[in-house]
């Protein structure tokens, strides 16, 4: 049986470039071509080269970083669990819409992990089902992992409409 | 969240007027913690469940970008506050990686058994607990008194009970005396027969296992699918133990000493038999790590530049102190590739891992956690849809959900 690196390469050519890192094997999606080739390239990992698991989406800004030319990025950490092999497949977004394929047809876990994203960087996942804020009220208007929200907050919270005893 | 947007979308029985709405949560004693559930109930069959979740939600992923890789332990500590040193061990451990760091033998067997005292104290609160909202004290008062011993091996090993921070980048805070080898082999004596006790009370007991067996059944695709990990995957039939499968720390060598705890029934009893087993096989994997602990130093080489310099070393020698500084000032610090990398340990709740992004300096770009209560909680309203009311409880109890980690 081909590995999934030698099936991508021959059903995506020119689609990602590959790096490792330690342990980590990585598939890097570009930004130009994310949002038409994500969804049947995670579609393939999982039906044809086994990653059954979507084990982690996790959401990364980018802004002034060493050497960065894209501004997001979404690494789906993938599992085989008959295997144990693991994939992380990174695919790059930028302002002014961020937006990615959802995989949640293809790993239901996928649904609050999306909306996370969502919730703190605005990476907008189309085709998720519910796509809503998950951790910060719905009421927030920033997304406060993005590098340019200040740690201390814009006062939100500070701000935060109260309800005093004599109003309830 | 305003109750009328949860339930808006709610074609289930938007045109039935028996069904009702209840409001589970967020403060709520069978919750444990603070989480919110927006059921649907038709009687007290439960429609449909909605989670509502963020009440704890203060930011420790933003937190790990200004603070360092030894700073962020304190709240790392504070994810799964349960079982604090488990996930010490898998931040530094993801940390290490980054670095390209080589434990010491001894800090390796050191880290892992005190990160197997965490995951018996985690499934001893989860067992202890979810016995209480079935009724039944006694097995919860046996649970508490053994994590009491675990909390007193922590504070000998640490000087701290609940929250030890006792893990350093290429190491430990300090090194261990023999009191706490002597505290650890008294522990692996004396744990097993609280342990049969609690499993003589649970295991055939006609209530709590009528209120488990049959309760929110997670099928083994479906496990899968839904990124379960840990126990509560292995009592779906998940044949997965990071701990087997990637061993890290010194598990490659003892291998022998421990089997992975498998279940395939699915339901909260599967999960608590899982956990009890998990609990006997901890103490085998201590048993045989207490008696082989290596000697030498704990923390890595001074002059590698990556570990905090004893005390000693620090106020009696030139390159302590220089050492000392470089790791305290935020100019220096240390110094990791300018990349990213996905470390994960199994801690008792399952998979947990870190996503870390560097830029070359001492605190992390991006500290991303993979938090296992998260997907498990994600899970849930798959679980209890066709249950009772009073099943709410059991199996909230035995996805072990701690809001702390789900929110973060």
């Amino acid at each position: 049986m081909p590995s999934a690196l030698e099936t991508l390469a021959t059903k995506f050519p020119g689609a990602y470039t590959t790096s490792v890192f330690r342990d980590n094997q990585r598939v890097v999606v570009p930004s130009d071509k994310a949002p038409a080739v994500l969804f049947d390239l995670l579609k393939c990992l999982k039906d044809v080269c086994g990653f059954d698991m979507l084990c982690d989406v996790a959401g990364v800004d980018y802004l002034n970083y060493p050497n960065a030319t894209d501004r997001y990025a979404v690494v789906y950490a993938l599992t085989n669990t008959t295997s144990g092999e693991r994939l992380f497949v990174k695919a790059l977004a930028n302002d002014p819409d961020p937006a990615l394929p959802s995989v949640v047809a293809f790993w239901q876990g996928a649904d609050w992990m999306e909306r996370e994203v969502f919730d703190m960087f605005g990476i907008v996942f189309t085709g998720h089902p519910d796509l809503r804020r998950i951790l910060m009220p719905t009421e927030f208007a920033a997304h406060p992992l993005r590098k340019d929200y200040p740690l201390r907050g814009r006062g939100e919270r500070h701000n935060f409409p109260t309800i005093t005893r004599s109003e309830s | 969240m305003p109750l009328e947007q949860l339930i808006a979308g709610d074609e289930a029985g938007a045109d039935q007027e028996f069904l009702y709405t209840l409001n589970f949560g967020p403060q709520h004693p069978a919750t444990h913690t603070t989480l919110r559930l927006v059921l649907t109930l038709d009687g007290e069959t439960i429609v449909k469940a909605v989670p509502d979740i963020g009440y704890l939600h203060s930011g420790f992923e933003k937190l790990g970008e200004d603070l360092d890789f030894n700073q962020y332990i304190t709240i790392v500590d504070r994810m799964n506050y349960i079982s604090p040193f488990g996930n010490e061990v898998s931040w530094h451990h993801t940390v290490e990686k980054l670095l390209g760091l080589e434990l010491t033998p001894r800090c390796k067997y050191l880290r892992t058994i005190f990160a197997e005292l965490a995951r018996i104290n985690d499934h001893l609160l989860c067992v202890g607990a979810n016995a209480l909202d079935l009724g039944g004290l006694t097995a919860f008062l046996y649970a508490f008194n053994e994590k009491e011993k675990i909390y007193n091996i922590f504070e000998a090993a640490s000087g701290q009970r609940f929250h030890p921070s006792f893990s350093r980048v290429g190491g430990l805070m300090n090194d261990i005396t023999d009191d706490v080898v002597d505290l650890i082999r008294n522990f692996v004596k004396t744990f097993p027969k609280p342990h049969a006790d609690v499993t003589r009370l649970l295991n055939r007991n006609r209530i709590f296992v009528d209120r488990t067996k049959g309760i929110g059944v997670l099928s083994k695709a479906e496990a899968i699918n839904t990124s379960c990990s840990g126990p509560v995957a292995r009592a779906s039939g998940v044949v997965r133990d990071l701990r087997k499968d990637e061993p890290y720390l010194a598990y490659p060598e003892l291998q022998g000493s421990f089997k992975v705890v498998c279940a395939t029934a699915g339901d909260c009893y599967a999960r608590y038999l899982v956990r009890m087993e998990e609990m006997i096989e901890s103490v085998k994997i201590i048993h045989a790590a207490v008696e082989n602990i290596p000697s030498g130093p704990v923390n890595i080489a001074l002059n590698d530049k990556m570990t905090i310099p004893d005390k000693t070393a620090t106020y009696r020698s030139i390159e302590g102190l220089i050492q000392h500084f470089e790791l305290f000032m935020w100019n220096r610090q240390w110094e990791p590739p300018v990349d990213e990398v996905y470390g994960a340990t199994e801690t008792a709740n399952g998979e947990l891992g870190f996503y870390v992004v560097s830029d070359g300096g001492g605190r992390a770009w991006r500290a991303r956690t993979r938090p296992p209560s998260f997907i498990h909680f994600a899970a849930f309203p798959a679980l209890i849809e066709g249950h009772q009311i009073s099943d709410v409880p059991a199996v909230l109890g035995s996805l072990n959900i701690i809001a702390a980690e789900l929110d973060r």
